[in-house]
């Protein structure tokens, strides 16, 4: 956020309104402008027509990956570990673009490499994390299945042992990156409890097909994959973590990456409301200028600004190491919430402007129904606080 | 290379009445853009003229800059000198070019890159200024430029065409946005770049003995006036219909367009 105007009037930014930019270091201005100047140049002139024809361009992982953003919290192998805000900042800025290409870079580094790097062995690491983080190699994340979304421990793919191979057989839905990865991550049940899996896409056996007729994160492959007798050696095979606490660790980094994510995409759709009710003139003026406008906008200047504030607390947080699993529920489940609402309102104030593609409203709102839903829904980030406080669970 | 920090391009200017100086308290500082073009020149240069060529961002600037002069170094310059002293402050044109020049005489230099003009003093007489107080050739506007056996060689852009000239080294060029587009500084850039050295040199250190700044400047700013406001566009719709179409044809006759 820009703070250039509150400085020299001495009234607050329309935006950065609590100036927390001042609550950044000079690197994570840096940071968070190298991304945000990244996306004005490459990203908002293309992704309109992205969203349109439904594609992401096969460049994007190199050119992030040139940028270092891919797994740019993870350390070693090529990666540069940078910190848990910093990372959080780059979500920002990229979903301020599209939550697709947020997306995009999620999975790659916290789902597909946070895994590897986390629950790799040394072999895994060295094989795929330096060509990830390049963009080189992508990688995709396989959890949820047709008839297991929140329910992962259901889920019915299983690993067979036949001699020391693993032979896995099963469905896994809605795969970000599915038909466009190198690697996919797969996790399956065994006689050993949930076992996690590296399954490089031209494995016999293994097949991703995508998933058309999506009216949201268009710019986003999204994929099923189907493993058939798909035969793997045992070093495809993460060595030590047994059970849901190996996704789940992945799921927490991704889900931190969203609570500032989603104030990106909020942002976009606060300022172009802001921008739209400044200069559209009805009965003879701005109707920046009519009461109800106003309240929608001021609406949206408060929860912009206080869920990024909460963005910035978590970050900050996750950089001492207290943030628990349950503060990154608190805030995605607000922050997503909010930033849909705001897209909303957005998009009444841009009034019929507000459907078309001419103006990111409409593609953000879209968006933002299947951040809302991924990564842990609303209703069950719901109930794990509900859970957290009371010490009921009300969903097992 | 040579870089200036400047206001924010897209900030609104303001001019002081008092001081007849922009007012840069309170707006966010970048650096000058014109200027990572030198940068990008450099680097490339750097790439191809390999180890042991070392790329330092030189700035006459407040420390308060230190933020802004990073940048130049997460974009891959190697260090930064900044030459520092409130008493630089005003400096104009000549002022700024000999202490520049001083202090670059004392870190040593093989080939000095600048940025073509600033953007907020806009007089692009700087880089010319210092190639003569270091009584090196001096090569201005160029579109590309490359090193060899010690000679350098400029391609020049003019208002005609192109010019190609050779000098020996040292020399300083000024190049314009042809060199290339100034590269993405990457998270690795980023996070490098506090472990490089920024160090401070005083015009003590340059062995800068008169007084510079608003107190020697050569040159007095007499008045400054904001550009006049533009008149309100005149807008025709379809829904004007053919006194539409001859509205705007009357307006390309007068502007003699048609």
């Amino acid at each position: 956020m820009t703070a250039v105007a509150s400085k020299r009037t001495g009234n607050p930014d329309p935006v950065d309104f609590l100036d927390i930019d001042a609550l950044l270091s000079g690197e994570e201005r840096m940071v968070r402008d190298l991304v945000r100047d990244y996306v004005r140049d490459r990203i908002l002139p293309n992704v309109a027509e992205w969203f349109e024809s439904g594609r992401i361009p096969r460049d994007l992982g190199r050119e992030l990956g040139k940028l270092g953003l891919l797994g740019m919290h993870l350390e070693g192998y090529g990666c540069p570990g940078a910190s848990a805000v910093a990372y959080g900042l780059a979500c920002m800025e990229l979903e301020a673009g599209d939550s697709g290409v947020r997306s995009f870079a999620s999975v790659q580094g916290s789902l597909a490499m946070f895994a590897i790097h986390r629950w790799g062995s040394e072999v895994q690491k060295s094989e795929w994390l330096p060509r990830m983080a390049k963009g080189e190699a992508l990688g995709c994340f396989g959890l949820t299945e047709p008839d297991f979304g929140s329910n992962p421990a259901g889920m019915r793919t299983f690993a067979r042992r036949d001699g020391s191979d693993w032979v896995l057989n099963g469905t896994k839905m809605w795969i970000t990156n599915g038909g466009i990865a190198d690697v996919a991550i797969v996790w399956a049940q065994s006689d050993d409890g949930i076992r996690g899996f590296c399954v490089p896409s031209g494995t016999k056996g293994f097949a991703a097909n995508e998933i058309h007729r999506k009216l949201s994160l268009r710019a986003s492959v999204t994929s099923e994959l189907v493993l058939s007798d798909c035969r793997l050696p045992e070093a495809a095979a993460f060595p030590e973590v047994r059970g849901l606490r190996g996704p789940l660790a992945c799921l927490n980094e991704a889900r931190y990456g969203i609570i500032w994510g989603s104030m990106g995409a909020a942002r976009a759709c606060y300022e172009t409301a802001l921008g739209y009710a400044k200069t559209r003139e009805q009965f003879g003026r701005h109707i920046g200028a009519f009461q109800i406008t106003q309240e929608k906008l001021v609406n949206m200047l408060l929860e912009l600004n206080k869920g990024t504030l909460l963005a910035l607390h978590i970050g900050r947080m996750k950089d001492q190491h207290r943030a628990h699993p349950h503060h990154v529920s608190f805030g995605k489940l607000n922050n997503v919430r909010e930033a849909l609402r705001i897209a909303r309102e957005a998009r009444t104030i841009l009034g019929a402007n507000g459907v078309t593609l001419e103006y990111p409203v409409i593609r953000h709102m879209n968006n933002l129904e299947s951040v809302l839903t991924y990564e842990g829904t609303s209703e069950v980030h719901t109930l794990i606080l509900g859970e957290a406080i009371t010490g009921e669970a009300a969903f097992a | 290379m040579t870089v200036k920090l400047v206001p924010d391009v897209n900030a609104e200017k303001r001019i002081d009445p008092a001081t007849r100086r922009l007012v840069r308290t309170g707006v966010d500082t970048v650096l000058n853009p014109y200027d990572e073009y030198a940068i990008e020149a450099a680097l490339q240069l750097k790439e191809k003229l390999g180890e042991g060529t070392t790329v330092t961002v030189f700035s006459m600037a407040p420390e308060s800059g230190k933020e802004t002069v990073r940048k130049a170094l997460a974009m891959g310059a190697d260090d930064a000198v900044m030459l520092t002293d409130a008493g630089l402050e005003g400096s104009d044109v000549w002022d700024t070019a000999f202490a520049l020049a001083q202090g670059l005489k004392k870190h040593g230099f093989d080939l000095v890159i600048c940025g073509s003009l600033s953007d907020d003093g806009s007089t692009g007489g700087v880089p010319g200024a210092i190639a003569e107080y270091l009584g090196v050739p001096g090569f201005t506007n160029a579109r590309h430029l490359d090193v060899a056996d010690g000679r350098l060689r400029v391609q020049r852009e003019t208002d005609n065409g192109y010019q190609t000239v050779s000098g020996p080294l040292p020399a300083l060029v000024s190049v314009t946005m042809a060199v290339g587009e100034p590269r993405y500084a990457s998270l690795k850039g980023i996070m490098g770049a506090k472990k490089k050295t920024i160090a401070v040199q005083t015009p003590a250190d340059a062995g800068i003995a008169q007084p510079l700044g608003a107190s020697g400047a050569k040159t007095e700013l007499l008045e400054f006036a904001p550009p006049p406001a533009r008149s309100k566009a005149r807008v025709v719709t379809a829904e004007d219909g053919p006194s539409g179409a001859a509205a705007i044809f009357e307006f390309l006759k007068e502007k003699k367009l048609a």
